[in-house]
């Protein structure tokens, strides 16, 4: 059974994101609003991570293999100004993305192995991580014609 | 069944002058609060010399507030603005209209010319009539085609319109004021409706301290005089409102105080809500909002036995922590119990300006008008065959910019051109050290419509004096829906002019033109705009399409939607339990409550409500920044009963200056105690931002928890290096995620001996 190492691979990816959004919140400090969700956002991630901690007990340890890629391609430290805003979240939005699609994987592992504790952290989690998406790209949609358009 | 809330006519003459003197009694309604009484304005030789109630008016059967009756004084004063002013050289100096004019239409276009429409702003007020809102909404979205079009209104209302459209698909206040007569249990919440809104309260008392009294429960963190009279008063900690009322659903629903039957027909989302409240005991919530548990409970057998609930929402839940989340639990509580659409069933989402309802029909909110979606193309297709403008024109590529966002791109430079009207943002928005250094920066182009030089006129680049109630002719709508017709009495002074004048002729210079090269703008008046308006309405909730100004000249104040079927207008909405949630009538798609995430199109479609109202479930979270060991104390700002807004007209009302001439801090006893201080004694507050120096007055706030009004600021007080004394200076830039409503009642203080 190869489960543990995505659950590594989730359970990293949750750690990434919610150390990034907390980043990215924090350098957008200006922007009250991205601040105060994201470190809603972060807080969330946080709790996904530790939601999974029981699993490798259950799976295997499963420290993935393979160099983390995503994070550290997209995330080298956070910008400025408008356009910078756009960037960074749309930094964060790859990064929800690769969770969401790493949580259907386990959730479609989870309904094989018929395990509900684990089947009901994915769907709950996955939830979650389906509103960070939507609250990006809310956000993202917002900021764009302003930095692309307008300022200079 | 209640009884007809009996008239009592208030009147208030200048001195030495008695009703054989005054030479005509024009109709009008009140604008110093939203309840809108109907008034009518007395004149002699020329001038105004007093106000007299209507008892006829259903608002207010002739009674009139302090506000009222004294306020009408400041038209009369003597340092109005009669004359524009421009920047020269550094200083305001008096121009022509022309020249003024000619400025603020070049500068625009050079704007539109280098960076598009986007660079231009538009700032409103809770204080223009509808034509005005509805004109300048036209010119913005169909003629400059800019997305940053917002107001004062957005400090105030943002959250009642917010919480309307989560749960009913809609903006519209479901209630009529008459509820107040039927009801037999009250709940007010986060509404300190004594100082807010006195004529409703002296309603209210009537039935309090009448027979049959209602029940009355009050959430509150100070004992105000509404609290006084309560039957259960709840003075949580500020910040977890939605703690509580999670806390009060759960005891509705484990009870079985719910009507089952209206929950299955009439509603989407029991499931979800009672999964979110389950954890949410009595004993839990106490502990989260510093109370007891039994004050919950008997809270909620109140809530729970009512025949005829009425409640009521206002600032204490708009501008905290969560304000979108909190008062759709209050509509979720009116949902549970099927206590809508019939007489003392009302919900009142109130609102806090006289006309903010009518930026939010208008658009000039941001909004689409006519309560349109802006994610529905039909309804952008709708606007732009009316219009007769390419539907490309209107901006709604993403929500409208919101009030706090358009300072922040004016903070960032990509704003270059700012129009304030009828406002005060050097005083009324959080955090005014940073408002101040945005108003002064070299890239903003300033441009302020008042009646007065307000602190935020004195950094203006041109100043338009304007005409004020009164002096002009329009309509305007209170919170339970009544439109009211204000007709112009005396002429405005010196060459001050409407601001409907004013967007006439900016939209002239502007030279907009329809997709046919006819003009935009196809109105030259008032009445035109109302016309135009009506058109626009037609079919939507707000419908105004069989008013008219004469229909308003025999009868004034009647309650939209008014219609050829309904020409009387509509005392209640819903009464059939339909609400407008179906994806082609509905005015949002929604949002997440706890992020403000917007819920798209499709994903609304695929849970299609279909015309049942929408169970709103939200957890609760803690603010971000609370009471600690630094700063000590919760700060709540809010109003006090003689003054509005910025006091630009109530401080040049001899007797609401009287009653309350300065700023002051109010704490508990036990608080002041332990700080050494008395009644009287001067302090400094401090936030993390700012402090400011006000005297103390011993109140009863929940202790831990103290109050600054939030009126006062400078034009006449020494500036503000010698003495701050602005609630505002403390106040922190955030606002909810949802409506967007900046937080007032949020953020920590510490509080010091001087």
């Amino acid at each position: 059974m190869q489960l543990a190492a995505y659950l590594g691979l989730i359970h990293r990816a949750e750690g990434e994101l919610g150390q990034a959004f907390r980043e990215i919140g924090d350098g957008h400090a200006e922007e009250p609003d991205v601040l105060h969700v994201c470190r809603t956002l972060a807080a969330q991630c946080e709790v996904h991570h530790e939601r999974l901690s029981p699993f490798p007990a259950r799976y295997g340890e499963g420290a993935p293999d393979e160099p983390e890629r995503l994070h550290s391609t997209l995330f080298s430290g956070v910008r400025s100004g408008g356009l910078g805003l756009l960037r960074d979240l749309q930094d964060l939005y790859l990064m929800t993305c690769e969770c969401d699609i790493t949580w259907t994987v386990v959730g479609q592992a989870a309904q094989a192995l018929r395990d509900t504790d684990l089947l009901a952290v994915v769907t709950e989690c996955q939830a979650e991580t389906a509103v960070q998406g939507k609250w990006l790209k809310t956000r993202m949609k917002q900021a764009a014609p302003q930095a692309l358009v307008v300022a200079s | 069944m209640g009884e007809q809330w009996p008239p009592r006519v208030d009147v208030s003459l200048a001195d030495g002058v008695v009703e054989h003197d005054v030479e005509r009694w024009v109709s009008s309604a009140c604008l110093l609060c939203s309840n809108g009484c109907g008034l009518d304005i007395a004149v002699a030789d020329g001038r105004i010399v007093g106000v007299r109630g209507r008892g006829e008016d259903r608002v207010n059967h002739g009674r009139l507030g302090p506000k009222g009756l004294f306020g009408w004084q400041a038209n009369n004063a003597e340092d109005r603005l009669t004359q524009p002013l421009v920047r020269r050289g550094g200083r305001l100096e008096e121009a022509s209209w022309e020249d003024a004019m000619g400025l603020v239409a070049e500068r625009s276009r050079r704007l539109i010319e280098e960076r598009t429409a986007g660079a231009i702003g538009f700032y409103t007020s809770g204080q223009l009539f509808l034509e005005e809102y509805y004109t300048l909404a036209v010119i913005g979205k169909a003629g400059l085609g800019t997305p940053h079009m917002d107001g004062n209104t957005r400090l105030c209302t943002a959250t009642a319109a917010q919480a309307l459209k989560e749960t009913f698909g809609s903006d519209g206040q479901p209630g009529s004021y008459a509820d107040v007569e039927h009801c037999d249990t009250l709940f007010l919440v986060g509404h300190n409706v004594a100082e807010t809104q006195t004529v409703l309260w002296s309603r209210m008392l009537d039935r309090l301290q009448g027979p049959d009294r209602p029940r009355l429960v009050v959430v509150d963190p100070r004992r105000t005089p509404v609290a006084a009279e309560a039957d259960v008063h709840l003075a949580i900690r500020t910040g977890t409102n939605v703690a509580l009322l999670n806390a009060l659903l759960h005891e509705l629903i484990a009870h079985g105080w719910i009507d089952r039957a209206f929950v299955d027909d009439r509603t989407v989302g029991f499931d979800e809500l009672a999964a979110t409240v389950e954890p949410w005991s009595p004993d839990r919530a106490a502990t989260v909002c510093g109370i007891t548990a039994a004050e919950i409970r008997h809270a909620a057998e109140l809530l729970g036995d009512a025949r005829r609930l009425l409640s009521t929402v206002l600032q204490g839940v708009y501008q905290s922590h969560q304000a979108t989340a909190a008062a759709c639990q209050v509509n979720n509580v009116h949902l549970l119990r099927g206590m809508l659409g019939r007489p003392g069933c009302g919900i009142y989402q109130m609102n806090g300006q006289p006309t903010a309802q009518n930026t939010r029909e208008t658009g000039a909110n941001g909004d689409l008008p006519g309560f349109r979606n802006w994610e529905n193309e039909g309804h952008v297709d709708e606007l732009a065959r009316l219009w007769n403008v390419d539907p490309m024109v209107i901006p709604h590529w993403a929500p409208p910019t919101h009030a706090m966002q358009i300072w922040r791109y004016a903070e960032q430079g990509s704003i270059g051109l700012l129009w304030i009207s009828a406002t005060n943002p050097a005083v009324s928005l959080p955090e005014l050290r940073r408002v101040r250094s945005i108003l002064d920066r070299d890239d903003l182009f300033v441009v302020v419509s008042d009646a007065w030089l307000t602190e935020t006129a004195e950094r203006a680049d041109v100043v338009l004096p304007t005409a004020l109630w009164g002096e002009k002719t329009g309509t305007f709508t209170n919170a339970d829906r009544t439109v009211h017709l204000s007709e112009r009495a005396v002429d405005p002074p010196g060459a001050a002019r409407s601001d409907l004048e004013i967007f006439l002729d900016y939209a002239r210079r502007m030279d907009l033109r329809d997709r046919d090269g006819s003009p935009l703008i196809r109105w030259e008046d008032a009445e035109g705009a109302f016309e135009g308006w009506k058109a626009c309405s037609r079919g939507r909730p707000c419908d105004y399409s069989a008013l008219s100004y004469a229909r308003l000249r025999e009868h004034n104040g009647i309650q939209w939607p008014c219609t050829e079927q309904s020409p009387d207008g509509t005392e209640r909405l819903y009464v059939d339990h339909v609400f407008p949630t179906t994806p082609e009538a509905c005015e949002a798609f929604g949002h997440d409550l706890l992020t403000g995430a917007v819920i798209e199109e499709q994903e609304y479609r695929a849970q299609d409500p279909g015309g049942r109202a929408r169970l709103r479930a939200a957890e609760y979270t803690e603010a971000d920044e609370v009471p600690g060991e630094e700063y000590p104390f919760a700060l709540a700002t809010g109003r006090t009963l003689p003054h509005f807004h910025t006091r630009t007209k109530t401080r040049r009302a001899p007797e609401l200056q009287a009653a309350a001439p300065d700023p002051w801090v109010e704490i508990s006893a036990g608080d002041a105690a332990a700080l050494s201080v008395e009644e009287g004694d001067l302090v400094a507050v401090e936030s993390p931002r700012a402090r400011i120096e006000v005297p103390v007055r011993i109140g009863d706030p929940r202790p831990g928890t103290v109050f600054v009004p939030f009126h006062f600021g400078y034009f006449d007080a020494p500036g503000p290096e010698e003495h701050p004394r602005a609630a505002n200076e403390l106040t922190l830039t955030q606002w909810d995620p949802v409506s967007k409503q900046p937080m007032f009642k949020a953020g920590a203080v510490r509080v010091a001996a001087i």
